[in-house]
């Protein structure tokens, strides 16, 4: 197990696969709020990386950093082997193009029809002709068991259609690395569930690496192959979901029991918070 | 943490004005970035194999101009008959009402119907931008589109701001034509004037400046309204409230650059 003071995996070991995705050392901060404090982590091919913490751990903008949508304060990133800092616009482009992105609300454009919006990518980046392209957007439809849907709107769809739709999308350009937030969130077990295979009929098809923030604790024990458990913008473990499962870290332990935070709460701690002076007592790092 | 709140009123409303004027200074330097990253990728993105996408300005043009000739055309109607109204009461007074064709083909061309053209546009278009690109970033659509590797300036931005530069003028155009027929048409039936000797008339009052300033305008005006309406849209917080908030912001804040541009260029113009 990772040693949670030095917020750091230690990888590739050999045999271990390569990473995809690495961060270093990464910072960040919204105005003066620092959210995330050092991570360091990476995610290697082939494998399912599912992203945990509680609310405000950092777990959503570390993936929005991994998608390389947000500006870091410090640290260093490396996607598919490039210092994305060393990139220049085109070759940034030609980065995301092997990047795909299912969020949380699907993020279907509402004035095109799902087909146009899987085929979207293809239309912005290839040569195709449309009979191409709409046959490979029907193709990924069907892989997500939504063929026959294309020519409706998106507001015709039901959450868990707007979700596998927007899965379609995001592997239409058959990306080396897909990220999902919260796949499963505000879903009925049965589609969850549906979802959860899905996730894991990627990797194992089409080989793809995949990140996964989700508070789902069934389904990240389902779908994980490591799980990362982020508390307060600091890793508090990287490991096999067994591991993790046997942890005997005591927030890691509250987070998969769902023990509420405020009834470990530090007092000095939560007077700190009240009287505006966390930033002396408060907040320190486990 | 708390240390530099201002603690009394005064103090207060100065840190409200002093924060307000950087977040105006920051949106109108976020506006000029926009403008010219458009003209950029309308110049070099098809060489980066990413065209700003004829279609995306076709059917923008179809929103913005097509869909907007009847209630722009009704309002240039009624706004030129109502300026001949005026103009020949007041004219009258002075026995000189043969003159209105002249307040008219200058006051039309020049003024009023880019003035109303904007005006609507602003209200039609510059709302429906700022609310979908609002929209689109509450729902992560404009991430999604990052994400892709597709420039969102390129590919929102780019088409309304081009598709403006286009129809708003050709509306322009249009507003004045209708607004001078109708109000030939009044002038006809109270000083008798035939509609051949109104247009005669307001051919020799026109010039080709009078033309050039009123289509000057329109451009202008058709920059402010698209990019104070992205620039709203982009900086939409706080879900569907924060939609609603930025439309009427950039409503109100189009109209307004609109009103006082036609000032600043009525002053270069003609003092």
């Amino acid at each position: 197990m990772q040693d949670a003071t030095e917020n750091t995996v230690h990888s590739p070991a050999q045999g271990v696969p390569p990473p995809v995705s690495e961060v270093e050392g990464l910072i960040t901060h919204y105005g003066e709020r620092e959210i995330l404090k050092g991570v360091t982590m990476d995610v290697r091919e082939g494998e399912i990386m599912v992203i945990m913490g509680g609310s405000g751990s950092g777990k959503s903008t570390l993936l929005r950093h991994l998608m390389a949508l947000e500006t870091k304060t410090s640290g260093t990133m490396r996607v598919l082997g490039s210092n994305i800092d060393d990139l220049n616009g085109r070759e940034f482009v030609d980065l995301r193009k092997k990047l795909g992105v299912a969020f949380q609300g699907g993020a279907l454009f509402s004035s095109l029809t799902v087909g146009e919006n899987v085929m979207l990518p293809l239309y912005e980046h290839t040569s195709l002709d449309r009979k191409t392209m709409e046959i490979m957007a029907r193709m990924k439809l069907e892989v997500v068991e939504l063929g026959g849907f294309e020519d409706l709107m998106p507001a015709e769809l039901s959450g868990g259609m707007i979700k596998r739709a927007a899965f379609a999308r995001a592997m239409v350009m058959d990306p080396r690395i897909m990220f999902c937030d919260e796949p499963s969130a505000g879903l009925d077990p049965a589609v969850a569930s549906a979802l959860d295979d899905l996730i894991l009929r990627l990797r194992d098809a089409m080989g793809m690496s995949i990140v996964v923030v989700t508070h789902e604790l069934d389904s990240a024990f389902k779908i994980a192959d490591r799980i990362t458990i982020l508390d307060r913008g600091h890793i508090l473990m990287v490991d096999t979901v067994d591991e993790v499962r046997n942890s005997d870290n005591e927030r890691i332990y509250n987070l998969l029991n769902r023990v509420a935070d405020s009834e470990n709460l530090d007092p000095d701690e939560y007077l700190a918070r009240l009287t505006g002076e966390e930033n002396v007592a408060g907040s320190q790092p486990l | 943490m708390n240390d530099d709140k201002p603690t009394n009123a005064v103090s207060r409303h100065l840190d409200n004005l002093g924060r307000n004027t950087v977040r105006g200074i920051e949106e109108v330097g976020n506006g000029g970035v926009m403008m010219f990253e458009s003209l950029y990728w309308l110049i070099f993105g098809p060489k980066q194999g990413q065209p700003v996408r004829l279609n995306a300005v076709v059917e923008q043009m179809m929103g913005i101009g097509i869909t907007a000739i009847p209630i722009i055309a009704m309002l240039a109607g009624a706004i030129s008959v109502t300026l001949a109204i005026q103009s020949i009461f007041i004219l009258r007074i002075f026995g000189a009402e043969s003159y209105v064709t002249a307040g008219l083909a200058l006051g039309v061309v020049r003024e009023f119907a880019p003035l109303i053209t904007g005006i609507l546009v602003a209200g039609r278009s510059g709302s429906a931008l700022a609310a979908r690109i609002g929209t689109m970033k509450i729902n992560q659509e404009i991430d999604a589109l990052k994400v892709m590797g597709i420039n969102p300036v390129r590919y929102l931005v780019a088409p309304p701001l081009i598709a403006m530069l286009i129809m708003v003028p050709c509306l322009t155009i249009m507003a004045a034509a209708v607004g001078l027929f109708l109000a030939g048409l009044y002038i006809n039936i109270d000083l008798g004037v035939s509609l051949t000797a109104y247009w005669d008339q307001i051919i020799n009052y026109m010039e080709m400046d009078h033309i050039s300033q009123g289509l000057i305008k329109s451009a202008l005006y058709s920059i402010e309204i698209a990019i104070i309406g992205v620039v709203n849209g982009a900086g939409v917080q706080g879900g569907a409230e924060g939609v609603g908030r930025a439309t009427t912001r950039s409503v109100v804040q189009a109209i307004s650059a609109i009103i006082v541009t036609a000032m600043v260029v009525v002053i270069i113009s003609t003092v």
